[in-house]
């Protein structure tokens, strides 16, 4: 892998570790539980009803 | 794969299991009764819209590594909006249009509905109670129409009962969008998808790339002929409307189109005989 190569994976990668830790981040905060209180219900915007 | 509940349709219920703490990579209804996880716009529009938050990490940090691992690989691949659209072009019909009049401005509306449906209704249109209103999925959203609305209202008396102009309405827009779908390509995906335009940022920079080899590529077109979005690939291989169908790299004859990951380049071989 030559020198051009290796800088296009570390600027991905950064972002990639960056996305994990906003994740970490977030789901410590609980935003996750947030999430699943929602999905786990019928959504009436979605189906269209309001 | 994603949404293989199959009791749910037959009950009319959705899936309550722990699963859907967990979004999915593409546009998928959480209210599809077969889900087993999360809309991440759907998703992210609720977070923004409760009382709690005004920002969310966990579904801007799931976009963020979707997009970098894969730019809009999940559009051509994973979202089963996205391949409700490509069975309906398959529809034989006697026009069929790849260049769209007006088409660098009907781009611009999947911008401004990430903008205004997704992000400002949450944060700013209030119910009494202070909760936000997901205006993407309320007014605009034809996957939720299509995947949770008719498999809830064919299974569900209590939907069926409770349906009026809102649902009317949602279906008009899906209607529409099953119609145009039969002679555009996609478009949904092209002009109206926020994940998408989200997504497409990341495809410069994804770790999943396409790489053009400049000496063996003669700038013939044929890339672009292929290309059921028009785009440009021999110039442009990394374009925010690119959803990685490959169809440019099967169709190029100098072989000048490369699929590179985490910096490596891959040959490709067509393997249609």
């Amino acid at each position: 892998m030559d020198q051009n190569h290796r800088t296009n994976a570390v600027i991905p990668t950064a972002i990639v570790i960056v996305g994990i830790l906003l994740m970490v981040f977030g789901i410590g905060r609980g935003e996750a539980l947030l999430v699943l209180m929602k999905a786990i219900r019928i959504c009436l915007e979605c189906v269209g009803i309001g | 794969m994603t949404n293989a509940y199959l009791p749910g349709f037959l009950n009319g219920s959705i899936f309550t299991g722990p699963t859907k703490i967990a979004c999915v990579p593409g546009l998928s209804c959480y209210s599809c009764p077969g889900a087993l996880g999360s809309c991440p716009i759907g998703a992210m529009q609720f977070v923004l819209a409760s009382r709690e938050f005004s920002f969310s990490l966990y579904i801007t940090g799931f976009l963020v590594t979707v997009g970098a691992l894969s730019g809009r690989f999940t559009c051509g691949w994973l979202c089963p909006f996205g391949l409700f659209q490509d069975l309906l072009n398959k529809i034989p019909f006697r026009i069929k249009i790849t260049e769209v009049k007006g088409d660098r401005y009907l781009r611009l509306i999947k911008y401004a509905l990430l903008l205004v449906f997704v992000i400002l209704f949450p944060l700013f249109v209030l119910d009494i109670a202070g909760q936000g209103e997901q205006g993407f999925c309320k007014w605009i959203c034809p996957s939720g129409a299509f995947m949770a609305g008719w498999p809830l209202f064919a299974a569900n008396a209590g939907i069926r009962g409770a349906v009026g102009f809102l649902f009317a309405w949602k279906n008009l827009i899906l209607i529409g969008l099953i119609l145009v779908s039969i002679i555009v390509y996609r478009p949904f995906c092209r002009y109206l998808c926020p994940l998408g335009t989200i997504y497409g940022w990341f495809n410069p920079v994804s770790l999943y790339r396409f790489h053009i080899n400049e000496s063996k590529c003669e700038k013939c077109g044929t890339c672009q002929d292929a290309c059921k979005l028009n785009i440009p690939v021999f110039e442009k291989p990394n374009s925010p409307e690119c959803i990685r169908c490959n169809d440019c790299i099967h169709a190029c004859p100098s072989g000048s189109i490369q699929k590179g990951i985490a910096g490596r380049e891959h040959t490709v071989y067509d393997i249609k005989t």
